[in-house]
């Protein structure tokens, strides 16, 4: 699980949030939502280095640390042109969120039925 | 982690999970937080609640940071609010972009809790530092101006009294820098009762209010002796006393006096410490310089004190010019001084005496480039007796005592004759007549010419054809001086006598001395031209006395005033 998430940033979160670590999750599920949305609406570079950007500094303060490194891979990558293959760098984003996804929905579950 | 402080903090974070992580962590450290959005909320939010520090996104949608940081620093004013921007961004242009919009710091993703807390807290301190220098530059100003209004008052003040004399006469011309005062210069003039004109220009030591301080009693001694017809000597005396007696050791007053005879066309100087004045001839060519020859006033114990003057020609027409050491001293960048030669240039320049001044000041200006506050220029024109019209005098009393019938004797001896100027005394008691209070400025210049007289060719057996010239007045000055210093022997008697006559008076003078006397009738048959300055005042006596006799071969001068 080590190359998805840092357990220890995971843990570092539980301390610092307290009661409102369930929210937390909850706001990270639905801010990656709109973030994957605004990834694959994105019209021009700059559009999707801003979301990629953001994507990244969400991610890494959430502990997904491989998510986080193909956020900045993507925004590196947009930066030269042409942009030709960056279909599939979004592509191992949206394999890596699913992970992500999977892992937080779990802890969510775990977390509520304490 | 309790804050040591707890602060106002508003966080601007577009991500919601981003947002709710830096509240938290900023909440935890027991500061109060506001959230914002975007960029636009978080200037709303700043005006709303006025937070102490802003933890900034940089990429916002609406507004961004950069925007944001701008308009916050703006409505921030003066007030220091820290703004520390949280970015990912790590290419070296973003981060200049932080900075130049107004941030403060930066802090990346991941955050950090006990990063962040340790930026908050050198904020923090950043922040109070920045408001006590604020607090600290508002109560600088206000007692600045405190300051101000106090030389405005005190200015006032001392203005009325440096200017209560006759700096206006027609023949004074004088230039001050508007602080001069307070920079320690002063100036006065006033006239004695017999029309003599009595001028000083000093310069205390320090500068500001505590230099202006000693001007008030000086002034005071200055106006109230030349008044009551004092002569330099024992003005000086009494100023030098005074300003020992109460001015901290480390201040004393450099000063230049003169008295003008306008009568016998001599001018008496005196020198403690101010540089160089000139002696000019009507043309502003030098004839010589009024150096300083004694310590500042205030400096020595009154035993100590040297009062000897130097006594000059001056012809009507020319003119004395005195300066304070703001001229001279004045620097240019390298720190060189205008200095003297310089100054002798711009008289040696000079062609309209109107305009010396403005030529002194424009050369200083090329010279120094700024000007210094404490310029004193002054003046002084020999004018004809007839010229400078007569003060009015003010007389206290209600004019109704008037005693009419009494006669005195006074005799000075020894001790007495080295330092005692009996004349003011006599003026005064004289002016009890009211019949002759019109004449009391003649009955001065006669009593003082008969008594210097009496003391100077009787008993000290002066010569004065040695008066022809200028190195003849200064010998002649400086064998009197020395003639006095040893014991002096013999007497000048002085007898007043009153008698009332009808509906007025009259007085009869009579001074006696112990001297050999003179040849009365061939010093008498002298024409004006002859006689001079080493007439023995003879001829001035007459002038103003109407009956004038000398007998007992010249031991006796006997003048008469009736009303």
């Amino acid at each position: 699980m080590d190359v998805h998430i840092n357990q220890q940033v995971l843990s570092d979160l539980r301390e610092v949030m307290e009661d409102g670590y369930l929210q937390l999750l909850e706001t990270f599920l639905e801010d990656s939502e709109r973030r994957l949305n605004q990834l694959h609406k994105a019209r021009d570079a700059d559009e999707l280095g801003m979301a990629a950007h953001s994507f990244k500094g969400s991610s890494s303060n959430m502990g997904a640390v491989g998510l986080a490194a193909l956020c900045q891979q993507l925004e590196e990558r947009v930066r030269q042109q042409p942009l030709y293959g960056i279909e599939d760098l979004i592509n191992r984003i949206d394999q890596e969120y699913l992970v992500v996804q999977r892992y937080y929905r779990s802890e969510r579950q775990r977390v509520s039925a304490q | 982690m309790p804050a040591e402080q707890a602060l106002t903090v508003l966080v601007a974070e577009d991500g919601a999970a981003d947002r709710l992580l830096l509240a938290q962590i900023v909440r935890r450290q027991g500061h109060e937080v506001f959230t914002a959005e975007n960029g636009e909320q978080a200037v709303a939010m700043f005006i709303e609640r006025r937070p102490q520090l802003v933890l900034l996104d940089a990429l916002m949608p609406v507004m961004d940071g950069f925007e944001a940081a701008r308009r916050i620093k703006a409505l921030a004013g003066e007030a220091l609010v820290p703004i520390i921007f949280l970015t990912s961004l790590n290419e070296e242009e973003g981060l200049v972009r932080c900075l130049e919009a107004g941030g403060d710091d930066f802090m990346a993703k991941p955050y950090s809790a006990v990063i962040l807390a340790a930026k908050i807290r050198a904020m923090d301190r950043l922040r109070r530092l920045h408001a006590t220098v604020l607090e600290q530059r508002d109560q600088i100003t206000r007692h600045h101006h405190h300051l101000l209004n106090e030389q405005r008052v005190a200015k006032a003040v001392f203005d009325k009294v440096a200017h209560s004399g006759c700096l206006k006469a027609a023949n004074i011309r004088y230039l001050q820098s508007p602080y001069a005062l307070f920079n320690g210069d002063l100036l006065l003039a006033a006239f004695t009762p017999s029309g003599d004109m009595h001028v000083l220009l000093g310069d205390f030591t320090g500068h500001g209010l505590p230099a202006a301080v000693g001007a008030m009693p000086l002034a005071e001694v200055f106006y109230g002796m030349t008044a009551k017809g004092y002569g330099l000597a024992e003005t000086l005396r009494e100023m030098n006393a005074k300003l020992k007696r109460i001015l901290p050791v480390d201040m004393f007053c450099c000063a230049l006096l003169l008295s003008l005879s306008f009568q016998r066309g001599t001018v008496e100087v005196w020198n403690g410490g101010m540089p160089d004045g000139y002696r000019l001839s009507a043309e502003g060519e030098v004839l010589g310089m009024l150096c300083s020859h004694h310590l500042p006033l205030g400096v020595l114990a009154p035993e100590q004190f040297d009062d000897a003057t130097q006594v000059l020609p001056l012809a009507v027409g020319e003119r004395l010019f005195l300066l304070s050491d703001g001229v001279v001293d004045t620097g240019d960048a390298q720190e060189r001084l205008f200095g003297v030669d310089r100054l002798r240039d711009v008289l040696a320049d000079n062609r309209n005496p109107d305009l010396l001044f403005d030529e002194v000041m424009q050369a200083l200006a090329v010279f120094g480039g700024q000007s210094r506050d404490d310029i004193s220029l002054c003046d002084i024109r020999m004018s004809a007796p007839e010229e400078l019209a007569p003060q009015p005098v003010v007389y206290s009393d209600s004019g109704r005592s008037s005693p009419l019938d009494w006669s005195l004797r006074f005799e000075l001896r020894g001790q007495s004759l080295r330092r005692f100027n009996p004349v003011p005394y006599l003026v005064q008691l004289l002016q009890e007549i009211h019949g002759l209070r019109p004449s009391s400025g003649r009955l001065h210049s006669v009593l003082s010419e008969l008594y210097s007289n009496a003391l100077e060719h009787g008993v000290l057996a002066m010569d004065s054809r040695l008066k022809r010239d200028a190195q003849g007045f200064a010998q002649y000055y400086r064998q009197r001086a020395e003639r006095l210093m040893h014991e002096v022997g013999g007497f000048v008697s002085i007898g007043l006598q009153v008698e009332p006559r009808g509906a007025g008076g009259r007085l009869m003078i009579e001074v006696r001395d112990s001297g050999a006397g003179f040849d009365v009738a061939r010093e008498l048959a002298r024409t004006p031209e002859q006689q001079a300055f080493s007439g023995r005042g003879m001829g001035l006596v007459q002038r103003l006395a109407g009956q004038a006799r000398w007998l007992e071969g010249g031991r006796l001068a006997q003048v008469d005033f009736e009303w």
